[in-house]
C-alpha cells in the first residue's frame, strides 16, 4: 500500500494507492496519527481513487480515526470510491460517520462551508 | 481429491500472507469466468476468513501455525474453505454479530463475518475449542454470457 499524506487548509489529506487489508491497516494508523498530532487538523479527507482493494481491516482504520476527530469536531471525508469500495462501506454502516465526495476539490470546498 | 478443479494453499500465520492468500483464489476463481464484482467479493470475503485466523487463531501462541486455504468448483459454484487449527471461537453467535469485536483496542471494526455473510451465498463455521476453526464459503457464480456484464455495486 503507498500513502502520501500532506496538509491542506486546516485538512489532513491522505491518499491511497494499493490495498488496504489487516496488514496495511497498522502502518497507515501510525502514519495517519503522527501526521495529525503535529497540527491537530479537523478533518481528515481521504483520497481513494488508487485503492484497489479494502476490507473491513479498513473500515476499522476510518472507524478509529473518525473517533479520532469527532473530539475536536472534525470530520472524515472519503472520495473517490470505487463500487468495491462503495460496497464495503455501506455494509459496515460508515455512511452514517463519514462524508463521500466525488473528488478531493468537492471535498475541499463543502468541508469549508459546514 | 476426484474434483480436477480444485486447489490448497498453506501459509504460515501471518498477516504479511493475507494479500497473496486472496490473490490465489481470485486467480483460482477467475478460471470460472466471473464477473468483476463477482471478484471483489470473492477476494473480500477470502481476505476476512484469512484475517480472522491470523488475529484470533493463534493468537496465544508464540508463533502462528498455519492456515489453510482449500477452493474447488462445483458447477456454477465457487466453494472456499479457510481451515486454521488454533484457538476456536467460544461464542460463535456473538462472533457473527455485526460489530463485535473481541479486540477493541486492535480498532477492528467487527464486520468480518457480516461482509463473508453478505458477499457470498452460504457461509458456514465449524469451530471447537482448542482444536480449530473452519470457515466453508459457497459463491453462486453468474454466467456472464447470459446475463452481461452486470453493473457495479448495489443495485440502488
Amino acid at each position: 500500500m503507498g500513502v502520501e499524506i500532506w496538509q491542506q487548509s486546516g485538512n489532513l489529506l491522505v491518499k491511497l494507492s494499493g490495498e488496504l487489508d489487516h496488514h496495511t491497516a497498522e502502518e497507515l494508523k501510525e502514519v495517519i496519527n503522527r501526521e495529525w498530532e503535529k497540527d491537530l487538523t479537523c478533518n481528515i479527507i481521504f483520497d481513494l481513487e488508487n485503492l484497489s482493494f479494502m476490507d473491513s481491516s479498513g473500515v476499522g482504520v476510518i472507524m478509529g480515526r473518525y473517533k479520532q476527530v469527532s473530539k475536536t469536531g472534525g470530520k472524515i471525508a472519503l472520495c473517490n470510491l470505487s463500487p468495491h469500495l462503495k460496497k464495503v462501506i455501506e455494509l459496515s454502516g460508515l455512511l452514517k460517520l463519514v462524508y463521500l465526495y466525488g473528488n478531493v476539490e468537492e471535498a475541499l470546498r463543502e468541508l469549508a462551508l459546514t | 481429491m476426484g474434483n480436477k478443479d480444485c486447489m490448497k494453499l498453506e501459509i504460515p500465520g501471518y498477516s504479511s500472507n493475507e494479500s497473496f492468500a486472496r490473490a490465489v483464489v481470485a486467480a483460482f476463481a477467475a478460471r470460472k469466468d466471473p464477473t468483476l464484482e463477482e471478484i471483489s467479493d470473492i477476494k473480500t470475503a477470502v481476505s476476512e476468513a484469512v484475517t480472522n485466523a491470523i488475529i484470533h487463531a493463534y493468537d496465544h501462541k508464540e508463533s502462528p501455525g498455519s492456515v489453510i486455504i482449500l477452493a474447488w468448483t462445483e458447477k456454477e459454484s465457487l466453494i472456499v474453505e479457510v481451515v486454521d487449527q488454533g484457538v476456536g471461537i467460544s461464542d460463535l453467535e456473538k462472533a457473527r454479530e455485526a460489530f463485535y469485536t473481541s479486540k477493541p483496542e486492535l480498532e477492528r471494526s467487527g464486520m468480518g463475518f457480516t461482509i463473508m455473510e453478505s458477499f457470498m451465498d452460504e457461509v458456514e463455521i465449524e469451530t471447537t475449542l482448542e482444536e480449530g476453526t473452519t470457515v466453508r464459503m459457497v459463491k453462486y457464480l453468474s454466467s456472464k454470457k447470459l446475463q452481461g456484464e452486470k453493473s457495479y455495486g448495489s443495485a440502488e
